[in-house]
């Protein structure tokens, strides 16, 4: 009589061993390309900048000091590094915005999705989908070509006789904006779309049949079971938007710089590797603080999402 | 005729979602539209014409990154639509082994960090590499590109996977299937539309990225994207409204491909 | 010597099985020392409510689970730690799980093909199956067009194709309606007759095992309660358990005076004395619980066994099922068959007395 304890274990365990196996290639990728390179990115933020690029291998806090200090050259004080701080600040601020627009706007957007008939909801997945697998810069371009002085849009006020002058919307925090909404709006609608199609409308007939108002049954039914759609995407929302790097750079031009561009002049003309590195990490603790709450506000959810 | 109650009537809901759609597609359709303007500006029309397209067609430079764009999309999405499928295999119907939370979690990283941080953190990894061992090819892009494709490819193969019936490789196995047979005759047949799908997405998403290109490539090795956004940070040219029309075609093809096959036995 | 005698009569061995989940005092037990043989060419039946523990056996024997401790034995040779695919046993699925993506005729070949069979012997063997369950017509067909019944034939023709040594079926009928499961309950006897393949069939309708089965065991709470043929489980249950869930039952007390032979004369409160069954090992005296089963009991003019009074009367087509209260204070039924079409003619709050049949009654462990 032998006791086949041990017999269930070691199958389970050479079947978990087999699992890792095959998760094996696509870990490693992720290591080589995703994750250890942040590491060395962390470690790079500790070191000094070299004379043309790169790093000189030695400890230096510098480069976390200049992320949000500058040092005046004369009397060598310190003071708030404004330029910084504002680049900071644009960066979350549309970042936010950007967030809320596109779930202003993309809220009904999928609502709209979800409620088509059968047939025609699989078009307006099509629909959705096309802009959302166009290249991004084309998008940007687009956005480019209508809102610049000699673009589609001022050239019509003109001629319409609304504007004498093209009102300058280019180079602006509010084209960034613009270009940022109508890039990442799909990133949004999607995931909530997801979560409104397997809403059961019956729950909102149950909300009707109890004397509730549209905006009650909207608030109180299916805001709240469409939640895990909406936190999924503002997440899928705000962590490419707070680096982005197209829409500042194409609508903004060098002058209203996101941290991406910022990060960008530290490896280029900036020649300050360390400074880059320090400031793509306060980027990722920006992102992981927004995961964090993501995190809290779904303590129980299935790992189902986007 | 008056109409009934709709439960799913929202006031201003569908209004706002029409403009939304209208507003999505307007810029783009412009863009179209302006490509095939004979006139170099947007300001003026003059008349129909396919002279930009042959512009980009004969420019060596539109040619040479094109190619390389889908050379790498071409590896990196098979690479990943592979791996992918093999970390879902991995993951999903059983029961919670040590560490599928970390895998989970790890395969899915790349959307979790802002796309700057990556590319920043290649260009570093990248010129060591380089400097150690003298390689300066595509291989660097492929990668990379392998890499961030991997979750897209992921999430939708796991989730075809997790609506399969388990019934189904159990019943298999009754039958004397060995597992790989098993995978080979009933997994893999029920699975392939979602792999299809997945390695489009895949190929779309490496066709259009920019920011890691950016960063990660070396001089003239220039994609689609990155010779498009040098071109509009030197100024615009009519050129790239047809560029961009030639890349909208190709996007439309691959969703409308991507959306037969993944209707195709749901 | 004790293992050859074994395998010469038994199909399939399940020795002291059992399933734990967790350990120590918190683990849930789905299975507690199963041990049961099957004979070869037996039609047998793991009858249970569900959470008995009947499937989690069955998945065991298929090779789907492993026990925590105990063996599985197949003609002699210990199957335990095989994998599925290596033991010549074969599963008909509670939802059919058959592939989606292929014809029936492919669904049917498939055990055969994995087997490494020659493409005549596979082509023979299909189509000698489809006859067999009469959808030869259909063999092109793909399997999601079909319905229920015919899908569980496609099920029962692809397990039985390879030849296994045993057949499994994990509540095959359950989804189908009355009419067809009567029609499939007569099908599967007549296949396993044919095909003298050992079956083991799992069910939660006690009516379905009664019918179908050379022996039943009774299953309750991960333990196996009684293995018997279905006479023997009906009119001779071994427990309290058994007797309610087979069947309706009464439940009656008395004292118990002699006792021989299998038989014993009980005194019943209402001062008259019965003749019951008693299994051996039952105390010589004392107070025992029996059962009587409704349709031997019948309402009597004169003193009878027992006086009650009716409570209702419930029609049923075929029987009326008449519910008393006891002067003793029990509830109890009698079934009478309507013979004539006038019905019965006793009503609520009547007075009646009632006889039970001599030696029908069995004394169960309480």
């Amino acid at each position: 009589m032998t006791s086949v304890n041990d017999l269930t274990t070691e199958i389970e365990a050479a079947d978990a061993r087999r699992r890792w196996l095959l998760a094996s290639p696509a870990l490693l990728t992720i290591f080589v390309a995703a994750i250890g390179p942040l590491f060395i990115v962390l470690a790079y933020s500790f070191l000094a900048p070299g004379d043309y690029g790169d790093v000189k291998w030695q400890f230096s806090l510098d480069a976390w000091m200049s992320v949000f200090f500058e040092r005046d050259i004369f009397d060598d004080t310190l003071s708030l590094a404004t330029a910084h701080i504002d680049i900071f600040w644009r960066s979350v601020k549309l970042a936010l915005i950007t967030t809320a627009l596109t779930l202003f706007f993309g809220f009904p957007t999928a609502y709209f999705m979800a409620t088509r008939s059968e047939r025609s909801r699989d078009l307006w997945q099509f629909l959705i989908t096309i802009p959302f697998w166009t290249n991004l810069l084309i998008r940007t371009l687009a956005i480019l070509q209508i809102i610049r002085n000699e673009g589609i849009l001022n050239t019509v006020l003109i001629k319409l006789g609304v504007i004498n002058e093209p009102i300058q919307i280019l180079f602006t925090d509010t084209a960034i904006l613009i270009g940022m909404v109508y890039v990442y709006l799909p990133l949004m609608v999607l995931p909530i779309y997801a979560s409104l199609e397997r809403l059961d409308f019956r729950l909102v007939e149950a909300g009707y049949d109890l004397y509730a108002t549209r905006w009650r049954v909207l608030r109180k039914i299916i805001l709240p079971l469409a939640k895990p759609g909406v936190i999924a995407g503002s997440i899928l929302v705000f962590i490419p938007a707070i680096g982005a790097f197209v829409s500042p750079s194409v609508l903004g031009g060098g002058k209203n710089m996101m941290f991406s561009n910022l990060i960008e002049l530290q490896f280029g003309q900036g020649r300050n590797w360390p400074l880059g590195s320090a400031l793509s990490i306060t980027v990722m603790i920006i992102v992981m603080a927004a995961l964090l709450i993501y995190v809290r506000n779904n303590a129980s959810k299935d790992e189902r999402h986007a | 005729m008056r109409k009934g109650f709709s439960v799913r009537y929202q006031p201003g809901f569908t209004a706002i979602a029409v403009a939304c759609f209208a507003l999505l597609y307007l810029p783009v359709i412009t863009l179209v539209v302006y490509a095939f303007n004979s006139a170099p500006s947007v300001a003026a029309w003059g008349g129909l014409s396919l002279h930009w397209f042959q512009v980009a067609l004969t420019n060596s430079d539109v040619i040479d990154a094109s190619i390389r764009s889908f050379q790498i999309a071409t590896v990196a999405a098979c690479l990943a639509t592979v791996f992918a499928t093999m970390a879902a295999l991995a993951t999903t119907r059983t029961r919670r082994y040590r560490g599928l939370g970390f895998i989970y979690a790890f395969i899915n990283q790349p959307l979790m960090v802002p796309e700057i941080v990556t590319a920043v953190a290649l260009l570093i990894i990248v010129a060591q590499v380089k400097a150690f061992a003298g390689y300066s090819g595509l291989g660097y892009l492929i990668v990379a590109h392998t890499a961030f494709c991997i979750p897209f490819a992921y999430l939708p193969i796991r989730a075809r996977l997790e609506n399969m019936d388990l019934c189904l490789e159990r019943a298999a196995a009754d039958l004397y299937a060995k597992p790989f047979y098993t995978f080979r005759r009933v997994t893999l047949p029920l699975l392939w539309p979602g792999i299809l799908g997945a390695f489009m997405l895949a190929f779309v998403l490496s066709l259009d990225d920019v920011v890691i290109t950016e960063f990660v490539k070396s001089g003239g090795q220039d994609t689609l994207p990155t010779y498009m956004l040098g071109q509009i940070r030197r100024g615009i040219t009519p050129e790239m409204n047809a560029i961009s029309t030639a890349f909208l075609l190709l996007s439309i093809v691959i969703v409308t491909l991507f959306f037969i096959v993944s209707r195709k036995r749901t | 010597m004790q293992n050859t005698t074994i395998s010469a009569h038994c199909a399939v061995d399940i020795r002291a099985v059992r399933k734990a989940y967790g350990v120590g005092e918190s683990a849930f037990v789905a299975l507690d020392e199963a041990t049961v043989s099957v004979r070869q060419n037996e039609f047998f039946t793991l009858l249970g409510p569900s959470g008995c523990g009947k499937t989690t056996l069955l998945r065991m024997i298929a090779g789907f689970d492993y026990p925590t401790s105990g063996e599985i034995l197949l003609n002699g040779a210990d199957i335990t730690s095989l994998p599925p695919f290596k033991r010549p046993v074969n599963t008909v699925f509670q939802n059919y799980a058959l592939f989606p993506h292929m014809t029936v005729a492919e669904n049917v070949a498939f055990g055969l093909e994995a087997l490494g069979k020659s493409r005549a012997e596979v082509k023979a063997r299909v189509a000698e199956m489809l006859r067999l369950v009469q959808l030869e017509h259909l063999a092109g067909r793909r399997t999601s067009q079909m319905s229920g019944g015919q899908q569980q034939r496609v099920a029962l023709a692809r397990a039985l194709a390879p030849q296994p040594k045993v057949l499994l079926l994990d509540e095959p009928l359950s989804a189908l309606d009355y009419k067809l499961r009567k029609e499939m309950q007569s099908e599967l006897k007549r296949l396993q007759y044919e095909t003298g393949i050992t079956f083991i069939f799992v069910t939660h309708d006690q009516e379905e095992a009664l019918t179908m089965s050379d022996r039943v065991a009774v299953m309750s709470a991960g333990r196996i309660l009684q293995i018997g043929t279905p006479r023997e489980i009906y009119n001779r249950p071994a427990d309290r358990f058994v007797a309610s869930f087979i069947g309706e039952t009464n439940f009656l007390t008395g004292m118990l005076q002699d006792h021989a032979n299998g038989k014993a004369k009980v005194a019943l409160k209402s001062g008259r004395s019965i003749v019951v069954n008693v299994a051996p090992g039952t105390p010589a005296s004392g107070e025992v619980t029996f059962i009587v089963r409704p349709e031997h009991a019948r309402l009597v003019d004169g003193p009878g066994d027992v006086r009650a009074s009716v409570d209702k009367v419930v029609y049923f087509g075929t029987d009326t099922h008449i519910h008393l209260r006891l002067d003793s204070g029990e509830a109890f039924m009698v079934r009478q068959q309507n013979g004539s079409i006038a019905g019965c003619s006793v009503e609520a709050g009547q007075a009646v007395a009632v006889a039970i049949t001599d030696g029908a009654a069995q004394v169960v462990k309480a």
